[in-house]
């Protein structure tokens, strides 16, 4: 009887082990953002339909906003487009767009397209910004705070329950005004 | 026939392997070039996983190499290198983690495995010694008494 109970043990302690590797592995919808609880990196890229003009993201300052990655090679992003365009028309929050490594021609005709949710777009054509806010896969969608902190990130399509709870969620109780 | 094998076989001895590699950056000097392969290598490529970026053909992977190759040329040393990917991409992008209080358990873990197997086999090997002496004198008693 004895000699069983060390292998048993060893035995559901390895198991235990693996189930939790199993479950916390790196897959897409698990992986933490680094930069989850700091300063949200600075950029200034040029605005998607008007070249003399930059956006910098120094001018949301003070207050909180949504940034949403994504591009026109995405399916998934596709797939989020409808909710992002009833999350626009609810103006709770400026939601600015990352157009990440793509055309900008090809990234207008699917916003002339599919509708336009986005308060701006930010060109990101060499993906430097992307790589700054640690985006691995699009789309992705980041939520900062009106301190510049980065509080959320939400990695795969967007849909209303993922607003709900750990979007709007966060927002200033009473609206931001 | 054999001519033209002979010349695909000597043709072939021209083909540089580098040249179907994915990565085809060229650093000025050597000593970059190697450090660069080294770093490329260690890096994962957060997009597939189990490649690392020298490895992968994505986009993101050869923006990785881009940042990598900058920075290399921009004088950073690998520590600060590999400390502002972490800082973007947080540990899984380094293939060997760095020892810390959070990774301490998986760097010890093979340690103590073989510390369990080691005591678990001097064990095993003390008890058959033990039974095989009393085996002996068993064996031995009966002879004595015959």
């Amino acid at each position: 009887m004895n000699r069983f109970v060390l292998p048993v043990v060893v035995f559901v302690a390895l198991a235990g082990v693996l189930y939790i590797g199993v479950r916390h592995s790196p897959d897409k919808s698990t992986m933490v953002s680094a930069l989850l609880g700091k300063p949200a990196p600075d950029f200034e890229l040029p605005v998607l339909g008007d070249a003399t003009r930059k956006f910098s993201s120094r001018q949301l300052a003070g207050k909180p906003w949504v940034l949403n990655v994504w591009g026109t090679w995405c399916g998934e992003c596709r797939v989020e487009h409808e909710a992002l365009l009833a999350i626009a028309a609810q103006k709770q929050v400026p939601l600015i767009g990352l157009s990440w490594r793509d055309d900008d021609d090809a990234a207008q005709q699917w916003l002339t397209e599919l509708g336009n949710p986005y308060s701006i777009v930010a060109v990101d054509r060499e993906g430097r910004t992307a790589i700054d806010f640690g985006v691995y896969g699009a789309p992705e969608t980041f939520f900062i705070d009106a301190t510049g902190r980065v509080l959320y990130r939400h990695v795969g399509a967007m849909t209303m329950d993922v607003w709900q709870r750990e979007f709007a969620s966060r927002l200033p109780k009473g609206g931001l005004q | 026939m054999t001519r033209v094998l002979r010349f695909i076989a000597v043709a072939m001895l021209f083909v540089s392997l580098r040249a179907l590699a994915v990565d085809i950056t060229v650093l000025p000097n050597e000593q970059l070039q190697q450090r660069y392969e080294a770093l490329t290598h260690g890096l994962r490529c957060m997009q597939c996983m189990n490649n690392s970026i020298a490895d992968s053909p994505v986009g993101l992977a050869s923006d990785l190499r881009r940042d990598v190759k900058e920075q290399l040329l921009a004088g950073k040393t690998d520590d600060e290198i590999r400390a502002s990917m972490v800082k973007r991409y947080g540990n899984v992008i380094l293939f060997t983690p760095a020892f810390n209080s959070a990774s301490a358990w998986l760097w010890l873990m093979p340690v103590i495995g073989l510390l369990a197997g080691i005591f678990i086999a001097v064990r095993i090997v003390r008890q058959r010694r033990y039974l095989v002496e009393q085996d002996d004198s068993v064996v031995d008693g009966e002879e004595g008494s015959r």
